[in-house]
């Protein structure tokens, strides 16, 4: 049975049901009343870390960690919630990364946190993420980061991933066309950006998350603080598309009618 | 002055792909624009000769080729190789690409390799005093932003279906690039289509149609009609030709039993899904609001079908919506579209 040492990357995003305004402040552009935004672990890097959860408890002896660079404060209250889905070591950077860092800045902060990883074993090591952000959505950081850290095997958009018994794993990534590539990934090291997975989200488990806690909030104390000046990015505007539509309300029209309208319209050039 | 290189991976006949091309009008437009700007297009591929054809015309200087049959298929190590390669040969200040997963792979690690800065999914560019910048959204296509960097090189990727394809007339001069491809521990095995075998998803075309949870909910009756959702959702992909798309609530569905058997999360739009480009969207059974906005947000005609006429997804993001039974409406299509 294969042995993983799995490292889940993961940065917070605002819940997707919050409104969100752009603000330009003295230290660059963030989002307005950023700090009072209700967070959740990224979505992608949710399911990274739920297919890292279940890749362990599948081959025991693997272990999990969590790297996360996002306020202290905030992670804490994310942690309440998402300690108690995964099994994980955390390793915390206490900084301010949103969709307007710069993603080579954050891979270095993120970097250093994964070569601070006691016990990590590089020939063993799966390098886990989301295969973008609800933030930035570059499809970034991850990719430098795995640069930075000499990994050679990078896949991006993993819906899948089943190791085999000799240590290998068949790999999925999503391409064009509402299809997967499929690769055989003979050994770890590797980094696997996933897309959605292919698990749902589990179950909370409140014994999980007190053993996570514990060991969470220590490393919360002694989280690292990373300071993101941009990294040469040069934002001149951002703004909310103020694009909104006369919205005909079409009420009591029969099916018929409105069946033949919209007939109409697919056929208009 | 900028030297302007256009990165793109050779299909496996030899020809480009129309994000390619339509990153080479806007690799042209660009170097219109930049005053004494240069011009390259860098090729990688099984068939990176044959593809130059495609470029000719867009005012390249020279193609950069890196051809190999371990090339043929999309793989990290041996794909960053060869960029890299064209990249250093070319002499690049600004690296354009088209955001295909081939691409998307490599570009970021790539620019670290080069000790570049890159940004991606770029949906304009433009120059202003020689300053080049890019618009992007961020938040998944909440707000839009113009970045620009002092940095070269400067890596972007750009989002397909914004510029227009290139057709190409004339010839175009190229020249073999050497690039040390290394050995790799990732065999590419294929392509695999979803498991449900109906090939639901079509990027090119005109129309997407979105599936929300409405269709497996109970319907008038008491009763949810799942099956009878699949046979008109099918039907009415068959006949005209429409790409699916799914809110986040009714792919979630599958996990839970009950919902539509061809739904998957590659179907998903939204802010946990894509963000499709299709000239004309129809929603049917979709509520909410944010979510659903940030999925049409490149949709350019949008239609509603629901039962309820105060959704906040359809107010003000709609043309039209319908208050209608969708049911009774896309069986009524069916028939129309069948003739």
């Amino acid at each position: 049975m294969p042995v993983f040492h799995v490292v889940v990357c993961g940065g917070l995003v605002p819940d997707p049901l919050q409104t969100l305004e752009p603000v330009q402040g003295p230290a660059g552009w963030g989002l307005k009343n950023e700090s009072m935004l209700p967070a959740i672990l990224d979505p992608w890097a949710a399911s990274a870390l739920f297919e890292a959860d279940s890749l362990a408890r599948a081959n025991p002896g693997s272990r999990v960690w969590l790297v996360s660079a996002a306020p202290k404060a905030k992670l804490q209250q994310v942690l309440m919630a998402l300690a108690q889905k995964a099994a994980f070591e955390l390793v915390a950077v206490d900084a301010q990364a949103g969709g307007f860092s710069d993603a080579a800045e954050c891979a270095s902060a993120l970097a250093a946190a994964v070569n601070s990883i006691a016990g990590l074993d590089r020939s063993r090591l799966l390098l886990f993420g989301g295969w973008e952000s609800a933030s930035r959505g570059a499809g970034a950081t991850l990719a430098i980061l795995g640069e930075m850290l000499g990994i050679s095997e990078q896949f991006q958009g993993v819906d899948q991933a089943s190791p085999k018994p000799d240590g290998s794993l068949e790999i999925l990534e999503r391409v064009e066309g509402g299809r997967h590539q499929v690769s055989l990934l003979s050994a770890p090291p590797a980094l696997l950006g996933w897309a959605t997975g292919s698990l749902p989200e589990p179950p909370n488990n409140p014994q999980v998350g007190m053993l996570n806690m514990r060991s969470a909030m220590p490393a919360l104390q002694k989280a690292a603080p990373s300071r993101l000046t941009g990294g040469g990015l040069a934002l001149s505007s951002v703004e909310l598309p103020s694009q909104r539509r006369d919205t005909r309300v079409v009420k009591d029209m029969p099916e018929d009618q409105v069946a033949r309208e919209i007939v109409e319209w697919i056929a208009e050039k | 002055m900028e030297t302007i290189l256009l990165l793109v991976a050779a299909e496996e006949d030899g020809g480009l792909g129309k994000p390619a091309l339509e990153a080479a009008t806007a690799a042209r437009e660009l170097a219109a624009r930049l005053e004494g700007a240069k011009l390259l297009a860098g090729i990688f591929g099984a068939q990176a000769g044959r593809a130059g054809a495609a470029l000719a015309g867009a005012g390249f200087g020279e193609a950069l080729l890196v051809e190999h049959e371990s090339l043929a298929r999309a793989r990290f190590a041996t794909d960053a190789a060869a960029c890299q390669a064209l990249v250093a040969a070319s002499g690049a200040s600004l690296v354009l690409a088209p955001a295909t997963s081939r691409l998307q792979r490599v570009l970021a690690a790539v620019s670290a390799r080069c000790r570049g800065a890159v940004d991606t999914h770029a949906t304009a560019l433009g120059a202003e005093s020689g300053a080049v910048h890019a618009t992007r959204w961020f938040y998944r296509q909440r707000m839009v932003g113009r970045v620009s960097r002092e940095r070269r090189p400067w890596f972007l990727s750009l989002e397909p279906g914004v510029f227009a394809p290139h057709a190409a007339s004339g010839d175009l001069v190229s020249r073999p690039v050497p690039a040390p491809l290394p050995e790799s521990r990732t065999r590419v095995e294929g392509l695999r289509s979803p498991s449900s075998g109906a090939q639901t998803i079509r990027p090119d075309a005109p129309l997407l149609f979105v599936a929300g949870a409405g269709w497996c909910k109970k319907q008038a009756d008491g009763l949810a009609h799942v099956s009878e959702a699949e046979r008109l959702i099918l039907g009415f992909l068959g006949k005209s030709g429409a790409s699916l798309g799914g809110s986040k609530s009714v792919v979630d569905q599958k996990g839970e039993g009950g919902a539509l058997s061809f739904l998957t999360h590659l179907n998903q739009v939204g802010q946990t899904g894509s963000t499709p480009r299709h000239a004309k969207g129809l929603a049917t059974c979709c509520h909410g609001e944010e979510p659903h906005t940030v999925g049409w947000r490149f949709v350019s005609g949008r239609r509603a079908v629901n039962l309820d006429a105060n959704c906040g997804w359809a107010q003000g993001k709609a043309d039209v919506l319908y208050v209608a039974d969708a049911f009774k409406v896309m069986a009524r299509v069916n028939e129309l579209l069948a003739g």
